[in-house]
């Protein structure tokens, strides 16, 4: 299954679909699923390998701990359940189950970032990837539309090791053509510029090409990478970029702390230190409303990243 | 000798080992590994197909030490079954050790990471579900301790392995009835172990833990019962073989190393003397 540019698609459906296109090529792939297979979309793999599927029921925990015990004998083991439950309820079976003996786990849940956005704040994983890229050895993903889902969901598979991948609730336009190849571990360079360097990942990507066109119209050219990965990081596409552009606007449906913001700043503070506007969430929670207003409201729309830009490159004058 | 008197042997050489570790290493947790000395002797040495010079052989049978601070008496039956040198059992919990405080799947012989309570039946949920998916026959044995029934995951593993009909699974409940803060009754009453099993559709064995025959014929049972997994609540003695901390919860880690080197001395003369079994196996 292909996704056509322009189309708006929630990731978590790529997922479902792409999981059985996986199970079809791949006999060693099991799925857990924690009952929200309707919405997680795990429900396409169970009615197609109903011998490879294990709904455990509402028990995240014992889910990753099942999921660890059946990748110590060979399988690689699926986990589908939403961002929070599964970064923090089964935080410390990811943790001491799954990374510490490096299984192949590969945890993939929906509803990150706001993209849940009516359900509230208990649904609203906006912590995860920095508690997840805390984890030694964990790796940390999180593709910008179904196209990318589908890929890195394959490379997740041949991957040696435990992974997070993080997908959306709600849809995110594709932006990708089904040509493109996708590297754990390396970026992707959407769109050239010398200004400034737009550092995006997931449901955000969209949003920083969005506030790059913006800027272009004040002959502003911003510089656009998609970080898929968020660990581990590429250090050199953010280098070369850098170099150029001399600062940085991270741009994540998390919050700063420890995300992609986190991850950026920790790597430019000790490789090329410039100046980095972190856009997110800053020290708060969100609340239930529409997907967009929200990011308006907490501080992340597209108009908010075009003046973290804006923000960034007149601070480049009082560093170097 | 016969198969009873040899497996007691063994038991009693994994707790001169257990001792002598925890001894050695000035840290440990001899309570809850003495308590479960006569089922890991009757699991390593008569019940489980392994293959000490084949750890990862993918059709043995596995062992999850749920209780996982029990460790020193599971080093010690892999030790004394071939997997690592005896020489090992003096490095446990020093840097650079294979012999890690808590059973890490590094540690040749050791099937699952563990230590951090509750999670080991969810584990075996998951290899059993794996060995059915690959028509495989061999079985699961969780080994679990009283403390960690307290955690909320392993009733959810519980309803799992009945849910799933997991009787290539069993668990081995080593009930001695004590944990770290004091008894289970008075730190979190559990009511009837049996009936709580029973309610969740598991077949429920009763026996001596200490008891060889009873082992031996509890594993047999379990074998025989098809559909639903099966549970041996093991009744057992905290500090089983050292006399002064036998029963003694403040005993489940090492309290005072001084007084347990010289038991360990005492043992290693005690055992020296009593049969030839143990004489070039003493260290």
């Amino acid at each position: 299954m292909t996704y056509k540019t322009g189309d708006w698609i929630p990731t978590r459906d790529a997922y479902g679909e792409a999981l059985c296109e996986l199970g079809e090529k791949n006999k060693k792939v099991v799925v857990f699923e924690a009952d929200i297979s309707k919405s997680t979309r795990t429900n396409l793999f169970g009615k197609k390998f109903p011998e490879r599927y294990f709904n455990v029921g509402v028990a995240e925990q014992n889910e990753m701990a099942i999921a660890a015990g059946a990748a110590m004998c060979g399988k690689i083991s699926f986990v589908s359940t939403y961002a929070v439950f599964a970064s923090m309820r089964a935080c410390e079976q990811v943790r001491t189950f799954v990374a510490y003996p490096h299984l192949n786990v590969k945890i993939c849940p929906s509803h990150g970032g706001i993209t849940p956005a009516n359900d509230g704040v208990t649904h609203q994983g906006t912590e995860d990837l920095g508690i997840m890229r805390t984890i030694p050895g964990m790796t940390v993903l999180m593709p910008a539309d179904a196209n990318a889902t589908k890929k890195l969901l394959f490379a997740a598979a041949e991957w040696d090791g435990p992974v997070y991948l993080r997908l959306t609730r709600d849809s995110v336009p594709i932006i990708y053509d089904e040509k493109t190849d996708f590297t754990i571990g390396k970026g992707i360079l959407l769109r050239e510029g010398k200004d400034v360097t737009i550092i995006a990942l997931g449901d955000m990507v969209s949003k920083a090409l969005d506030a790059a066109n913006l800027l272009s119209t004040e002959e502003i050219s911003a510089e656009v990478i998609d970080m898929h990965t968020i660990k581990p990081l590429d250090g050199d596409i953010i280098l070369n970029s850098v170099k150029k552009t001399r600062t940085v606007v991270t741009v994540e449906d998390h919050q700063v702390e420890c995300g992609l913001g986190g991850a950026v700043s920790e790597f430019l503070g000790e490789n090329y230190p410039v100046p980095v506007r972190r856009i997110g969430f800053r020290n708060t929670f969100a609340e239930s409303g529409e997907y967009e207003l929200l990011l308006e409201k907490y501080g992340m729309s597209v108009k908010h990243i075009t003046a973290g830009c804006l923000n960034s490159i007149k601070m480049k004058g009082k560093i170097r | 000798m016969n198969k009873k008197e040899e497996l007691e042997r063994w038991a009693q050489l994994l707790r001169y080992d257990v001792v002598r570790m925890i001894s050695n290493a000035n840290s440990g947790h001899p309570g809850g590994s003495l308590s479960a000395a006569d089922i890991a002797a009757c699991l390593y040495f008569n019940e489980m197909n392994i293959r000490p010079d084949e750890p990862d052989w993918p059709d043995r049978d596995r062992f999850i030490l749920s209780k996982g601070h029990a460790a020193p008496v599971l080093y010690a039956a892999l030790a004394r079954k071939g997997y690592f040198s005896i020489e090992t059992l003096k490095t446990l919990r020093t840097a650079g050790s294979m012999l890690q405080g808590h059973p890490d799947i590094h540690t040749p012989g050791v099937d699952m990471t563990t230590g951090c309570l509750g999670q080991g039946l969810s584990a075996g949920c998951g290899m059993a579900l794996s060995a059915r998916l690959d028509k495989k026959s061999y079985r699961v044995y969780v080994m679990m301790g009283c403390g960690e029934m307290n955690e909320g995951q392993v009733w959810e593993s519980v309803m799992s392995a009945a849910h799933f009909k997991l009787d290539n699974i069993l668990v081995i409940l080593d009930y001695n009835q004590l944990q770290f803060d004091g008894s289970v009754r008075e730190v979190l009453n559990p009511g009837s172990m049996k009936k709580r099993w029973e309610g969740f559709n598991w077949n429920v064995i009763e026996i001596n833990g200490h008891d060889i025959n009873e082992i031996l014929s509890s594993f047999k049972k379990a074998k025989e019962t098809k559909d639903i997994p099966t549970v041996i609540i093991a009744d057992t003695i905290k500090g089983r073989g050292v006399k002064f901390i036998e029963k003694d919860y403040m005993w489940h880690s090492l309290m005072d190393n001084k007084k347990f080197t010289e038991y360990a001395e005492q043992m290693r003369e005690e055992l020296k003397n009593a049969d030839s079994f143990y004489a070039d196996r003493l260290w």
